[in-house]
């Protein structure tokens, strides 16, 4: 099963591409001139999200490097226990939403620390992989664009990645308990 | 995002100061600035390559064709969005990209997705339902098989790195769910 799913991984972008070329071919789209065209997109649209994506790397960089992010992870201690969530897996919880490469570090130090098998290094895991980067990917999508007002977007999604959370030490219970 | 970004930085300072690391701040400028650069720049590359193959996708028709499959599911999500519009087709080939943990062609798609989106919309600088939406499925990633996770798994020795691939998927789809619901529950009118 996981052998296919890897598989199926792998395959999936070369057979979008050559579902598209394929089509493209039999319809007598003129390929190259058409790819050409529109990869020259690429460029602007790279140089636009530069300026957002410094911004919020900036930030980042900022939260991190001071120790405000070991700050705010201790205030949250008590609340989030009280919720079931290890707090062994707090600082990845808190994390995951704004920096992935972050994140994979302190997923990195837990399970080294508590060991991959271990119920921390499982939900720890469960959550690495049932999450996403909420506030990088705001600043390049609506940066991208110049959406300026992100109406309820944040709210949601946090609220999306506090149920990813709370569903990872659930189902982890059950799992692996 | 000027109220978080604000707050991130000043909050960031002062426990700089308090922790006696004021010196992190030219540190961070100096590295974090250029990272993004290069990010911005490596993402070029790919981004060219998907908008270039989303215009032959466009002018064969395969475009209009899959966005016409998918009608009954991009319905219920976006509502405003016309069925056979080619912001459908950008946003479920992003879908597909994230779920197979290919990144950057996500990105690239996603970004696509959002420049369509931005065509349907009356005010420009206001997020639609739609973008909301989208981006809020897409930050609760769908990702079936979490490689990075399963190659630390590995490295740290695990038994069975795999195992949390299940687990992985059912609070992946709690939280895309939830997300949806959210979403709806918030959206209210549009400006």
């Amino acid at each position: 099963m996981i052998y296919i799913l890897t598989i199926i991984s792998v395959a999936a972008i070369p057979i979008m591409i050559s579902v598209i070329l394929i089509h493209g071919m039999i319809k007598k789209v003129n390929l190259y001139d058409a790819f050409v065209e529109g990869a020259s997109e690429g460029f602007k649209t790279a140089v636009r999200i530069m300026p957002y994506l410094i911004a919020i790397f900036l930030a980042i960089g900022v939260m991190r490097k001071s120790g405000a992010m070991e700050l705010i992870i201790s205030f949250m201690k008590a609340p989030m226990t009280l919720l079931g969530i290890p707090p062994e897996v707090l600082p990845l919880a808190i994390m995951r939403p704004i920096s992935g490469s972050g994140a994979l570090g302190v997923l990195q130090d837990i399970l080294t620390h508590y060991g991959p098998d271990s119920f921390v290094g499982r939900v720890a895991s469960t959550m690495m992989g049932s999450a996403e980067t909420i506030f990088y990917t705001m600043a390049v999508y609506f940066g991208a664009v110049g959406i300026k007002y992100s109406r309820h977007t944040v709210p949601a999604a946090l609220i999306a990645h506090f149920a990813a959370m709370i569903a990872s030490v659930v189902i982890c219970r059950i799992v692996f308990l | 995002m000027s109220i978080i970004w604000f707050s991130m930085i000043i909050f960031g300072m002062i426990v700089a100061i308090f922790n006696g690391k004021i010196e992190i701040i030219n540190d961070v400028i100096l590295q974090d600035a250029q990272e993004a650069v290069i990010f911005a720049i490596g993402l070029t590359g790919i981004m060219a390559v998907w908008l270039g193959l989303m215009n032959i996708a466009k002018k064969s028709g395969l475009i209009k064709a899959f966005a016409l499959i998918m009608q009954p599911v991009t319905k219920l999500l976006f509502p405003k969005v016309p069925a056979d519009h080619p912001a459908i087709s950008a946003i479920m080939m992003n879908m597909v990209a994230n779920m197979f943990g290919a990144g950057n062609s996500a990105t690239a798609l996603g970004i696509k997705a959002m420049e369509e989106l931005q065509t349907l919309n009356k005010d420009k600088k206001a997020a639609t339902n739609a973008m909301c939406m989208f981006l809020v499925i897409n930050m609760s990633s769908i990702q079936l098989i979490p490689l990075t996770v399963l190659k630390l798994r590995g490295d740290a020795g695990s038994a069975a790195p795999t195992e949390i691939i299940a687990t992985s998927f059912v609070a992946t789809a709690v939280s895309t769910a939830v997300g949806i619901f959210v979403c709806k529950v918030l959206e209210g009118r549009e400006g």
